[in-house]
């Protein structure tokens, strides 16, 4: 590879020719701030907060799309930098809405923080401000124009999502980053993933906060609380208290809830464990009967939507089970409700989820196995992480608590559930089990492991060839469902997720600055957490979770996908037009 | 100013959807063409409304809300109808300092509509322009192909009276 010398305020560093000024500094160590800029998938040069002096260059260039040359030298923070900077920033602010005290992104707003780094002036410059309508149109998230820096972050990943509803209109100083036709965010193919809220710099793009509601029912003592929690949550929320990514905090996440004031606390990985024995029961009724493949998963909210508006020919593709959450609401206000005598209207059910589309999702129909709704409300990781906040809880100095049984106990297979490849994983565990009819220890998959877009591989179970693949992300499902539309597929079996790298990544995730997100592997360090709790597991096959066997015993009289399993378990899709 | 869109309902026919979908037959097989083909669609309907921009997104398969952008962006597309008289007020520095805003808001108040929408007969349509090279005459207005120049606000009730108002 041809190399470039150059040297970043005197460091010398050697880089591959066609680098820019960014990559070269943080190849050398020097961070250079910026706003707009994301690797790989929108370098636009358009705040101009990257600016930087370098030899050979007339006055300032972006540093995130500016090539190094041969020998240039690079200053990146001289007065000329910090005064230019700070005269960017005086201007974005001038059309910017500073209600920083209310807003949900402070003390983790990339803006903010740079104007705090470079003392601006927050009132520099006074003059035309364009106002703009909130648009809380739709279940998920929340979209206030009037904080919008128009970095065109949302863009970049709504595109990447193959979704493109976002995108910049008008010209001059009324662009605006908008819905087609000014359409309400509810109007529009959004898909709900809330990527779009991760990446945001700032507050024009944040989750819709539900935590009212939950107050409300923790404070009521008429109402019997159950608080649940996704897979990935453990994995990514000890990040809102300032812990290292990649600390699980399991225990911590159960001991906060119970402090919160929950009647039971209790794990969506039960509901994961019932899914892969109604999805592998599906899956092989499916392969018997020559029923409709490959079958694809529905765990994913965000995937279904994509599905059911982008291929709305295909929905039969999905699996009719519905998500572990709706799956574990669904047998909380069933299953459990008749085994402690309590009336299902009384029970509310709280999720907390790495995920902005399970907001959508409990608002869908045929979601209400006891005639209530499954879940009555869907918060955030980072939603939690602010009522134990306003709870006052030391989060870092909390006790590990276990959860509540008997919808607490879980198995390895359940936990990978939260990163991409892990439902694959769980559910090659359970049907190679059953197809050989012996207790396999060859458990770990790791061809489904890691963080390719698509994963495919031709697995032998039972002495059969059976092809499978794995997509996350919807642009990834596109150019699945292209093949599957065409006729070209020949998978039996596909696991997808909306989001890129699956829950652990979630829309509804702890948000990190763009440096970090461009510099360090979140995903991968977030799933280990995952993967190291599962092979610390004694039991890692969801057929072989105690409760899932008593709950078949008890309630589903020992038969995997009978009608009654089906009617309290089990949804429909519908195929939808985009506009 | 932000583009305005029109609120009145579509009224696309068979044979310009027929036209229009052989256009983008002709240039689905490279999304760059894009502009080309609203240019053409703008040519057919008259203006984008958000039925042409879908079939246009559709059949490109390109996310709508881009086209919607590249089509707010660009001052030569249109989200409006044009009327079968279509009247374009000189708003260029000459002409507004010899009072053209005044006559514009005349026509806006006697057509009731405001800038850049259509009567809801199709009849009429209001736009201001930038200049025109007509400064010795203003202020200017255009109505379809022909100029009125050093108007005042008396003159528009007649302007309109000439064309069926």
């Amino acid at each position: 590879m041809d190399m470039l010398n150059c040297k970043v305020n005197g460091i010398a560093v050697s880089v591959p020719k066609g680098s820019t000024i960014l990559e070269a500094a943080r190849a050398a160590g020097v961070e250079i701030p910026t706003l707009c800029y994301m690797k790989e998938i929108n370098a636009i040069g358009a705040c101009r907060i990257c600016v930087v002096e370098a030899t050979g260059a007339r006055g300032l260039v972006p540093a995130c799309v500016y090539p190094v040359a041969e020998g240039m030298e690079i200053q990146t923070n001289t007065a000329k930098v910090q005064e230019a900077r700070k005269m960017t920033l005086e201007l974005i602010l001038s059309t910017h809405d500073k209600k920083c005290l209310s807003c949900p992104r402070s003390t983790n707003c990339e803006l903010q923080k740079l104007c705090n780094d470079y003392g601006v002036t927050a009132s520099a410059f006074e003059g035309f401000k364009p106002e703009y309508a909130i648009d809380d149109s739709a279940p998920h998230l929340v979209r206030d124009n009037n904080k919008c820096i128009l970095c065109r972050r949302c863009i970049a990943v709504c595109n990447q999502q193959y979704v493109g509803i976002l995108g910049a209109n008008d010209r001059g100083i009324d662009t605006n980053i908008g819905q087609a036709f000014k359409l309400n965010l509810s109007n529009t193919p959004c898909i709900a993933c809330g990527q779009c809220t991760v990446v945001c710099p700032v507050g024009a793009l944040t989750e819709k906060d539900d935590t009212e509601q939950v107050w409300a029912a923790l404070a009521d003592p008429k109402k019997h609380v159950v608080m649940m929690t996704a897979p990935a949550v453990r994995a990514a929320l000890g990040e809102e208290f300032g812990m290292p990514i990649g600390t699980g905090v399991e225990g911590k996440m159960v001991a906060s809830l119970r402090r919160l004031g929950a009647d039971k606390v209790f794990d969506i990985d039960f509901g994961a464990d019932v899914t892969i024995v109604e999805e592998a029961t599906e899956l092989l009724d499916r392969v018997k009967n020559g029923g409709v493949l490959p079958m694809i998963t529905s765990c994913s909210p965000g995937w279904v939507r994509f599905c059911e508006q982008y291929y709305p020919d295909e929905i039969d593709h999905l699996s009719s089970c519905k998500s572990p959450m709706q799956m574990t609401g669904a047998l909380i206000k069933t299953w459990y409700a008749e085994k402690e005598g309590l009336d299902p209207k009384d029970i509310y059910v709280v999720a907390v989820m790495p995920c902005t589309a399970k907001k959508y999702e409990i608002k869908r129909e045929d979601q209400n196995a006891a005639g209530v709704p499954d879940v009555d409300v869907s918060i955030t990781t980072r939603e939690l992480a602010r009522m134990i906040k306003r709870q006052g809880l030391n989060f870092t100095a909390l006790p590990d608590e276990e959860f509540d049984n008997p919808l607490g106990q879980d198995t390895g297979a359940a936990v990978i559930f939260g990163t991409t490849g892990g439902v694959m994983e769980a559910a090659l565990r359970t049907a190679n089990d059953w197809l050989t009819g012996k207790d396999n220890t060859e458990i770990v998959y790791e061809a489904v492991r890691g963080n390719a877009s698509i994963k495919e591989a031709t697995l032998d179970i039972a002495g059969m060839q059976i092809k499978i693949a794995v997509a996350s992300g919807t642009k990834a499902a596109n150019e699945i469902m292209q093949k599957i539309a065409s006729g070209e597929a020949d998978w039996t079996f596909v696991e997808i997720m909306g989001c890129p790298g699956g829950c652990v990544t979630g829309g509804g995730q702890p948000i990190h600055p763009q440096y970090v997100r461009d510099t360090v592997d979140i995903h991968g360090l977030r799933a280990k957490v995952l993967y190291d709790q599962d092979e610390a597991a004694v039991l890692r096959k969801s057929h072989e979770s105690p409760v899932v066997k008593e709950l078949y015993e008890q309630y589903y009289k020992d038969t995997y996908g009978c009608h009654k399993a089906h009617h309290d378990l089990h949804t429909t899709y519908k195929a939808e037009s985009k506009f | 100013m932000q583009k305005k869109i029109s609120n009145l309902p579509f009224h696309g026919t068979a044979e310009q959807e027929a036209k229009l979908q052989a256009v983008i037959a002709a240039n689905k097989h490279d999304k760059s063409h894009l502009m080309g083909v609203m240019q053409e669609a703008q040519a057919i309907y008259g203006y984008l409304p958000m039925e042409v921009q879908n079939m246009i997104a559709e059949g490109m398969d390109i996310p709508l809300e881009k086209v919607f952008g590249v089509a707010t962006f660009y001052a030569q597309f249109s989200l409006t109808q044009k009327g079968e008289v279509h009247i374009a007020v000189c708003l260029g520095t000459a002409c507004y300092v010899k009072g053209s805003g005044v006559i514009y808001e005349e026509l806006q108040k006697q057509l009731g509509i405001g800038g850049d929408e259509c009567t809801a007969d199709g009849k009429f349509s209001l736009t201001a322009s930038r200049c025109i090279g007509a400064c010795g005459l203003a202020p200017v207005l255009t109505v379809n192909d022909e100029v009125y120049g050093r108007l005042t606000k008396d003159d528009v009730s007649g302007i309109l009276a000439k064309y069926g108002k």
